[in-house]
Formats: C-alpha cells, structure tokens, sequence
C-alpha cells in the first residue's frame, strides 16, 4: 500500500516537474525567492527577535535571492519539518530546499530530488556525561541511548552496534529539545545525533564542561541543497552560487572587499571571471553579470558563513574541521570558474 | 459548690439563644467534617497537603522568586538565577503574538482584535446594549477584520504567509468556529432529511471528514492541490487553511447537533406540523432552539478541539504560537529554554479554551427551562 501511494505522489510529482520547467522564470516573474528552511534548528535556521529569519542555511537562501534577483531579502521563508519537506519542494510551493538535508541514495535516485553537492559536512556522533568516565564508543556497551526516531541516525546507531558486537538500549524521543531534556535528567546514558547538533545541544547545557562528545563520528551526512528533478538551469544556479561562495573563500574575497574587487578587473583573471568584470559567467546562468558579487557581498564568503552562524566563535562553536578548504585539508572544494 | 453564681433559671420559652459549641460551628467543624472525618479522609487530607507543599513552593521559586525578567541572552539569565528565564518570552513576546506581521502596522491587529469582542457581543450577550443595531457591525466584521488585516484600500498592504503567533492560531480558530457552526447545522438537517440525495451528499460528505484525519487535509491543501490546478495559479495558503480547517470542524460539528436533534421527541415535531408550521418554521422555531441547547457541550467541545487543532498548520509551513516558539528556541543565543516557553503557550491555550469552556455553562444555566428530570 505504501509503496502503492509512494508511487502515486512521485508519479504526480513527475507530472508536476515537468508543467514548472522553468523555476528561474517564475522567480523572477513573482520577484521573490521562496526557499524551505527547516523549522527550527540551532544555528541552521531560526528566528531573531524581530522575527527576522537568521542561520547558516537561511544565508545561504540570501545569497541565492541575491544571486538570482540581487537583493537577499527578497526571499519568502517556508519552514518544513523533516517529514514534508520533499513533498514541499516537488510540489512547487517552494523553489529550493536550503534544510540540512543528508545526500542520499534513495532520495537522490527514488525521491526523484536533484542534490546540488554538499555545504556543510556533517557525521554522526555521541555525547556522554563526563562522570560515565567512556572514553570511546566501543566502550558503551549495555548504555541506553537517546535517539531520534525515524532519522537516519536511528539505522546507524543500530549498525554501529551491530557490527562492534555491544548492546544498547534506545530511549526513542521525537526531537532534539526532548532528547536533551532526557540527558539531563539522566534517563538516558548516551545522546547521539550529527555531531553538529551535539555541539549545539552541549552549548545550551549550565554545565557543558560536564559533557564530552566522543571521538567515534559513525556515519556520513553530506548536508546540501535540494532542487526539483529535471530544471536543470535553476539546479546550476543552486550549484554554482553554493560553489561561488567557496571559491570566493579560496580567492580571498570578503563581503567587506567584494565591492572594491568587482569595481575594476584585477590581475587575477579566475575573480574577474567570479565577479564579473572578465567574460559573462552570470550571462551563461541567465541572471546578472554580478550574480556571484551580489551574493558574496549579502553573506559573505564560506567562510565567513560558517564563523558567523555556528563557528568558534558563537555559542554553538563548531570546528572547521571537514569543512575546511581543501588547501587546508579539509572537504570544500569547488570545480573552476571558467 | 458556685453553681448558684453560674446557673440562671428562666422562665419556659424566654431562655437567649446561645452560640453553638465550638467545635459544631465554624473553621473547626469545617475541617473537622471535611478533610478528617475519617481514617481514610484524615491520609487522603495529609497527602494532599504534602502535593501541594512539594509543588507550590519550588513552582513558585523556579517561576517567580529565583526567575529573571531581563536579560540579553541564556548566559546572562542563568548567571542571574537559578529559575526560570522569563527574560526569553519577554524579548520574544511580541512576536509570539504577531509572528512576521510588519512591525508599523500591529496597531491595525490590536484594533482587529479589540473589535473583535465588540462583534461578538451581541452574539454571545442578549443583554448586549443596542443588540439590534450592533448585529450589523457583527455582520460587517469579517470584511473590517479582513481590511485591517490585509490592508489595501489606503491601508499597505501585508501579505499573508507575514501572520504568524497567536495571531494566525485566533484567525483560524475564530473563521473555524463562527463558519462551522451554520455549517454544520444544515449538514445535520440535510443527514436528517427525508430526500435520499440530499441526505446522501451530507452523509457521505461527513462521513469522509470523519474518516480522515485534519493533517491529511492540511498537507493536501498545501502541497497536493498545485498538482490539480493549473500551473502558475497560486491561491493564498491561508485561505485554503480556512477552507479546510472550516470543512473539518463542520463535519464533526454536524454529528454533534444530529445528537441533539435525535434527542428531540417525535411529538415536538409532529406538533409542529399539526400547527401547520412549514419546514423551515418548525425548524426554526421548535426544533432547533431545543436541539442546539442541547448540543451546547458537545459544540463547545468541538471548538476547543478545533482551537487547539489550530497548532497543526506548523505541518504546512505556517508558523503559529507554537512553530514561532520552537523557530525562537532555535537561536542560538537562546536555545534550551524550552520549558519557559511552552509553558507561555500552554497557558495562552488555556486562557483561551477555558474561557469558552465558562461561557458555555453559562449559556446553559442561561437557557435552562426545567425540563430536565
């Protein structure tokens, strides 16, 4: 019956894929980007005091808005929890999904979604109370463990154990906030999630120096933009402003210096490419020439992204770490600009 | 012996009333015969005391004494005090009740809101000053309300994807409750009807309502009806919130006066027609006053059910209290406060639903005529 319905909806959203060919048009024509964020989620996507949408996914939807229509606020923001937010985007009532959503197989192949690479590597990990003195995941055996349902965490969790020959206990929570209650209140031993959602639980704890998250990160979750199968204009367009953004960190370019480099071609012919004063890079994309300095002027470049909304820095203080550029060992790399 | 001294003799039936024994009167005799007037009373009494001695005081040093009321983030709250951080909601407060609506146009939600009551007075009150002509404004609302709310006509304009908080729960749940209500008594009157394909369509209509549940409808309205209409219309997702929210409270409002209609004895309408009452007058005048009275409970309890239901639109993308708080707990200069926050709604919702719970006695008593027996 499922696989049935399963069906129905990816044959209907095949019909609905192939009526909105055509997604750069009808966002220029609406003149308003509308992009799925998640609902809520430490220092991805979340609402300031004035109501304002902030974090590091909802920048990159600004800079998409800037890219496409050269102002990051002309974005409308649809929050979508874990469940809806495939159906959301093949539907049509949004145009790309920015909602830390894990590169998978099946979702790329049977979903029928289209992944436009990777910014944010993520994996998942394990916290424990400091005072269970583990010092490995390979120690855990008979420890009960807080765990999301249906995420993909649940089926590693059970893999990881599987294949280390311990046991565990799951205590099954619905979310995040519910999971975190449960490590404090001590009903549970171990907390595991992505390792990123770790270090933002820890931070919000009064003691986290009592925290320790383990070594292990027992799975890969590439976290990327999402678009519709079969536009495959806008789906460059995602793509390329994500790399845009990258290879702006690579270049040296800020949001404080973009303004000065885009002005006047410089003797770096790769940034007059990316900003437009050499070629027509944005012409070839169907939008500005400046398309890649409007976006890196509105957030920034990767870097600058990434510090701002989960870095060292801010509460959540995540590492660089695999999302370093490749020059400085890390994962983030773009294909050339030329 | 003094007896003499104490003693006073009185004439037959001249004797003063005297007060009664201490302990058959008063504060005593009350406690006495109410919490320890047996073994089991007098444990029942100390274990309730001992409830409420364990809760109230650290409640109320967690939510008053130790709480803190300003401060500029969970780090400079927790330094403060050990309690709860009111400091979040109060920061958050206005956009728990406005959500995204533009900050220079709230005055026309307070104005909507305020004038809201002034429509519902004189449907809720008989005793309503000038009843008669405040009707029409009562009838005119909805279009005021719409005005203010969605500008235009020398108001700016505010899109609706920019409602949000309590704003967007009291819309839904105030259009659901007012539009279900009609509604759902004529899908009653049609179940109930002598004409098989009236009585069909108000049957099966119910019944698929009944059958489904109101996230189904929710997600079709938001994602599955762009496969069905043409491409490029867009129809606000708001309205189709109303259309669905109103549909689903109708059905389930329909079976609760089918209730009270079955309720009604044969006589009441045969009476009616010996007295050559035309359908809609029979009714009008006898029937459905006795029916509706009847169903109050029932109804009331469905427009509570359908207020708190107001919550789901979070599935479809549309933040209200709710999605707006847990939106808000995801900042993370805030985050972990939780507890603060749901408590906020909780109490919100129960304002509100405890409110209609008392209007609803009240109509009762109001229109209690003494036949129940």
């Amino acid at each position: 019956m499922k696989r049935i319905l399963l069906g129905a909806v990816a044959a209907l959203a095949m019909g609905a894929t192939a009526a909105s060919a055509g997604t750069l048009d009808e966002v220029k024509k609406r003149g308003e980007l509308i992009c799925i964020v998640n609902s809520g989620f430490v220092g991805f996507a979340s609402t300031d005091k004035d109501g304002k949408w902030q974090g590091y996914d909802v920048d990159y939807c600004k800079a998409t808005a800037a890219a496409v229509l050269g102002d990051p606020n002309k974005v409308k923001y649809k929050p979508a929890t874990g469940k809806t937010r495939f159906t959301i985007l093949n539907s049509g009532e949004g145009d790309v999904l920015w909602r830390n959503t894990t590169w998978t197989f099946v979702r790329d192949v049977d979903v029928k979604l289209a992944f436009q690479g990777v910014n944010y590597y993520d994996g998942q990990g394990f916290m424990v109370p400091k005072k269970l003195g583990v010092k490995s995941a390979k120690e855990l055996d008979g420890a009960s463990v807080c765990i999301q349902t249906g995420t993909t965490t649940e089926l590693n969790l059970a893999d990881f154990f599987r294949v280390n020959k311990i046991k565990y206990e799951p205590v099954p929570t619905e979310n995040n906030e519910e999971s975190r209650t449960n490590l404090l209140a001590g009903r549970c031993d171990v907390y595991t999630t992505d390792a990123s959602g770790l270090a933002a639980t820890r931070a919000t704890f009064k003691d986290p120096e009592n925290y320790v998250i383990l070594p292990e990160i027992i799975s890969k979750e590439p976290l990327g933009p999402v678009t519709r199968h079969g536009d495959d204009n806008w789906s460059d367009i995602i793509r390329w402003t994500k790399n845009a953004l990258v290879a702006a960190e690579e270049l040296g370019i800020t949001s404080d210096n973009v303004d000065a480099m885009a002005a006047k071609p410089t003797n770096n012919p790769e940034i007059n490419r990316l900003l437009g004063t050499e070629g027509d890079l944005g012409g070839m994309l169907g939008l500005d020439k400046k398309w890649a300095a409007n976006a890196i002027k509105a957030v920034g470049n990767y870097g600058q992204i990434f510090e701002r909304n989960i870095g060292s820095k801010t509460p959540i203080g995540l590492e660089r770490g695999m999302n370093a550029l490749w020059t400085d060992g890390g994962l983030q790399y773009t294909p050339p600009f030329r | 012996m003094s007896d003499a001294a104490t003693t006073e003799r009185y004439e037959v039936g001249k004797h003063p009333e005297l007060p009664p024994p201490l302990l058959a009167s008063g504060p005593i005799y009350w406690v006495r015969t109410n919490l320890f007037s047996s073994w089991y009373n007098v444990f029942l009494t100390l274990l309730g005391a001992w409830f409420v001695w364990s809760i109230v005081p650290p409640l109320l040093e967690w939510g008053i004494f130790d709480a803190v009321f300003e401060a500029a983030d969970r780090a400079g709250c927790q330094a403060l005090g050990d309690g709860a951080c009111w400091a979040f909601i109060h920061e958050r407060f206005k956009i728990f009740i406005y959500g995204f609506y533009p900050e220079p146009e709230r005055w026309r939600v307070i104005v909507a809101f305020v004038l809201l009551f002034v429509a519902l007075g004189p449907l809720l009150f008989d005793k309503f000053p000038y009843r008669g002509k405040a009707m029409l404004f009562s009838l005119a609302y909805p279009f005021v309300a719409a005005w203010l709310l969605l500008g235009g006509f020398g108001l700016t304009p505010v899109g609706t994807d920019q409602f949000g908080g309590t704003l967007l729960n009291i819309i839904v749940g105030v259009t659901g409750i007012v539009i279900s209500l009609p509604i759902g008594i004529l899908l009653a009157l049609g179940r109930a009807s002598d004409m098989p394909v009236l009585r069909m369509i108000c049957v099966s209509f119910i019944e698929f309502i009944r059958g489904v549940p109101l996230i189904t409808l929710l997600f079709v309205a938001s994602t599955m009806l762009s496969y069905f209409l043409p491409p490029g219309t867009s129809f606000d997702l708001l309205l189709r919130v109303l259309i669905m929210v109103t549909l689903f409270s109708s059905g389930y409002m329909a079976e609760v006066i089918r209730g009270g209609l079955q309720a009604i004895p044969r006589g009441q309408y045969e009476a009616a027609d010996s007295m050559g009452l035309k359908y809609w007058q029979s009714m009008r005048l006898i029937v459905l006053p006795q029916a509706l009275k009847i169903s109050i409970p029932g109804i009331v309890n469905t427009f509570i059910g359908l207020f708190k239901d107001t919550t789901l639109v979070i599935i479809i993308g549309l933040l209200d209290i709710l999605g707006m708080g847990r939106a808000s707990l995801a900042d993370a200069k805030w985050a972990g406060l939780s507890t603060e926050v749901y408590l906020s709604i909780a109490l919100f919702f129960f304002l509100f639903c405890f409110a209609m719970s008392r209007y609803s006695l009240y109509l009762e008593s109001k229109l209690e005529t003494g036949h129940r027996n």
